[in-house]
């Protein structure tokens, strides 16, 4: 009998076939997000293909993320567009100020081990640090599976990567997604799953999982998945305490290729504009200048992060005249923790500009924006031309802890002179 | 019985063109209208580029075509360009699976020598192919899985999901 890779074992599981990589499946899901970016044309589709009612009102989900707070007067409507749907249909919804979706349905306890879960955005591959096989899908496969709670998928291969080791300090796991964006490449996993496994797994807390699942889709992976662990187990507890069955590989899985990252050997890694695999080591880009440091988004704006990027901050004086810092928190819960623990009033005492929890600007939907010619490094994780708003600026991508580092100066510079 | 033909303008676009280049963001807070949207069609690629757009014209690219996000806003601000097919050596799969669920023909093949301007057909034959015209050269197209044959035909995924109700898998044999 063939072994089956964690992502064919859900599938399987969630379609009652038994089904390997290049199989389509109809699977059912239990759990769908909508964000106030995809729902509206969500719920167009949803009334176009005669829906009536949610398959399951508790297991569809709207955050109201992209536009926190709306920026203009459209976007304001679109915002209503989802209420005004939620009310009629039941749904969960999470309001403007609550976070970014992604970070709610991990910190609500939406998503469990053994899950599947599908997103109306592409960051939804965030999930897979708990054991969930998670993807991202567009407004009309959302719609449908609002009306089914079902999908269609083909079981993807799975890329069997192995991280070895553990980070040296002032290395973190952004730089551990940065460096496989550069080893892959930007459609490097393609139609894959990337499948987490190696004695690295253990050192990552579920904060970090997050950062490295999370930007699976920047290789084009049709989802990221780790296996579940005591951590798991620790961060679920208080979230969801329905009983779950982690899922595991079996010894014999099939495996379409293996890539081995050794953490220990790792430097800080930065993604170079406008392409989010244009990687390069930390020498390679120290020195460029920069005007604005942004701290947030789904990749890095949990407080994990912040207290990263704080630590080198005030270890290094604070940032330099001129540069803009910016703190865009994950989730109001993150945001309470950071207030909590004097971490906002520390970022403030510096000047730093302290936003609404939610997307920010990170694709540009609102939040500060960025000007003309203007360099940027940012905790996210895309650096597309115009990606924050504006084609005229220049983005970066690096770990909070860099970023920090490069607010120092106003020029990227190596956390691990600062984090030692 | 002769096979389809979309025969039109090609324009070429280059690897990795993600959906932020294709419609940035910020637009899409204002309207979802597709028509509308359509004047800002690959703006960041080159801001004369949606008005140089002709009914018919057909998309070409390289690799990776509609990486990044996986908003759906991407494939139908080129249906309301008037553009119906996007040639290209590979698509994200959010980006390929939008377009056909909106009935924007994606066909994946090697478009390495098609360049800006070429007189091109895609010819709905079995397998598929697209040809270059003054070149009478043919290029195979990668086949569709029968449920995205199925999709397409029945004119995207709104059409589909009120015939069916749901998914449904063509099984081995059956003809979308």
């Amino acid at each position: 009998m063939m072994g089956k890779t964690i992502s064919e074992k859900i599938l399987s599981a969630k379609s009652g076939v038994d089904a390997h990589a290049g199989d389509l499946v109809v699977a059912a899901v239990d759990c769908v997000l909508g964000t106030d970016a995809s729902g509206p044309m969500a719920i167009d589709y949803f009334t176009r293909m005669g829906g009536e009612r949610l398959f399951d009102p508790a297991r569809v989900v709207f955050a109201l993320d992209h536009y926190a707070p709306a920026p203009t007067p459209a976007s304001a409507a679109l915002l209503d567009v989802t209420r005004d749907f939620v009310r009629r249909h039941g749904a969960v919804l999470y309001e403007v100020g609550d976070g970014i979706g992604h970070q709610l349905i991990v910190e609500r306890g939406h998503a469990r081990p053994g899950d599947l879960v599908v997103g109306a955005d592409s960051h939804a591959v965030t999930y897979g640090a708990l054991n969930a096989f998670a993807t991202g899908i567009g407004s009309s496969d959302l719609a449908a599976a609002m009306i089914s709670g079902r999908i269609w998928l083909r079981v993807p291969e799975s890329i069997n990567v192995v991280l070895l080791g553990a980070l040296m300090p002032g290395v973190y796991p952004k730089d551990i997604a940065l460096a496989l964006c550069g080893r892959l490449g930007a459609d490097g996993a393609a139609y894959k799953a990337l499948e987490f496994t190696g004695d690295g797994v253990a050192g990552l807390q579920l904060e970090d999982r997050l950062v490295v699942a999370n930007m699976a889709v920047e290789m084009g992976a049709k989802n990221g998945i780790f296996a579940a662990d005591a951590e798991t187990d620790a961060y679920l507890a208080g979230r969801n305490n329905a009983p779950f069955i982690a899922v595991t590989a079996d010894a014999g899985a099939t495996y379409a290729d293996e890539v081995a990252l050794d953490l220990s050997a790792l430097p800080p890694q930065v993604a170079r504009p406008h392409l989010v695999d244009n990687v390069v080591a930390i020498e390679a880009a120290a020195g460029e200048t920069v005007d604005m440091v942004y701290l947030g988004t789904c990749t890095g704006g949990r407080a994990r992060d912040f207290h990263q990027a704080l630590a080198v901050l005030e270890a290094g004086g604070g940032p330099a005249e001129g540069v803009r810092v910016i703190v865009t928190p994950a989730s109001s819960e993150i945001e309470r923790e950071l207030s909590d623990d004097g971490t906002l009033a520390a970022f403030a005492a510096m000047g730093a500009i302290v936003q609404m929890p939610g997307c920010g600007a990170c694709c540009g939907s609102c939040g500060v924006t960025v000007g003309d010619g203007e360099r940027v490094i940012s905790t996210a994780n895309r650096n597309f031309k115009g990606r924050m708003g504006n084609p005229a600026a220049k983005i970066w991508l690096a770990s909070p802890a860099t970023c920090a580092a490069s607010a120092l100066s106003g020029r990227i510079a190596d956390p691990r002179e600062i984090v030692t | 019985m002769n096979a389809t033909v979309i025969r039109g303008r090609a324009r070429r676009l280059g690897d990795d063109i993600d959906t932020d280049t294709i419609i940035q963001s910020r637009r899409k807070r204002e309207t979802l209208d597709s028509e509308a949207l359509s004047q800002y069609l690959l703006e960041t690629h080159d801001p004369a580029f949606a008005a140089s757009v002709e009914p018919g014209d057909i998309l070409v690219a390289g690799k990776n075509f509609g990486c990044g996000s996986a908003m759906e806003v991407a494939a139908t601000v080129v249906l309301g360009a008037g553009i119906r097919a996007v040639v290209a050596r590979s698509f994200s799969r959010t980006y390929f699976r939008n377009a056909i669920n909106n009935g924007l023909l994606p066909v994946t093949c090697d478009t390495a020598g098609i360049n800006e301007g070429d007189d091109i057909e895609i010819v709905l034959d079995d397998p598929v192919r697209v040809r270059m015209v003054s070149a009478d050269e043919n290029r195979a197209a990668a086949p569709l899985p029968p449920i995205m044959l199925a999709i397409l035909h029945a004119g995207g995924l709104v059409p589909y999901f009120r015939a069916h109700g749901d998914f449904v898998l063509p099984r081995n044999g059956d003809t979308p």
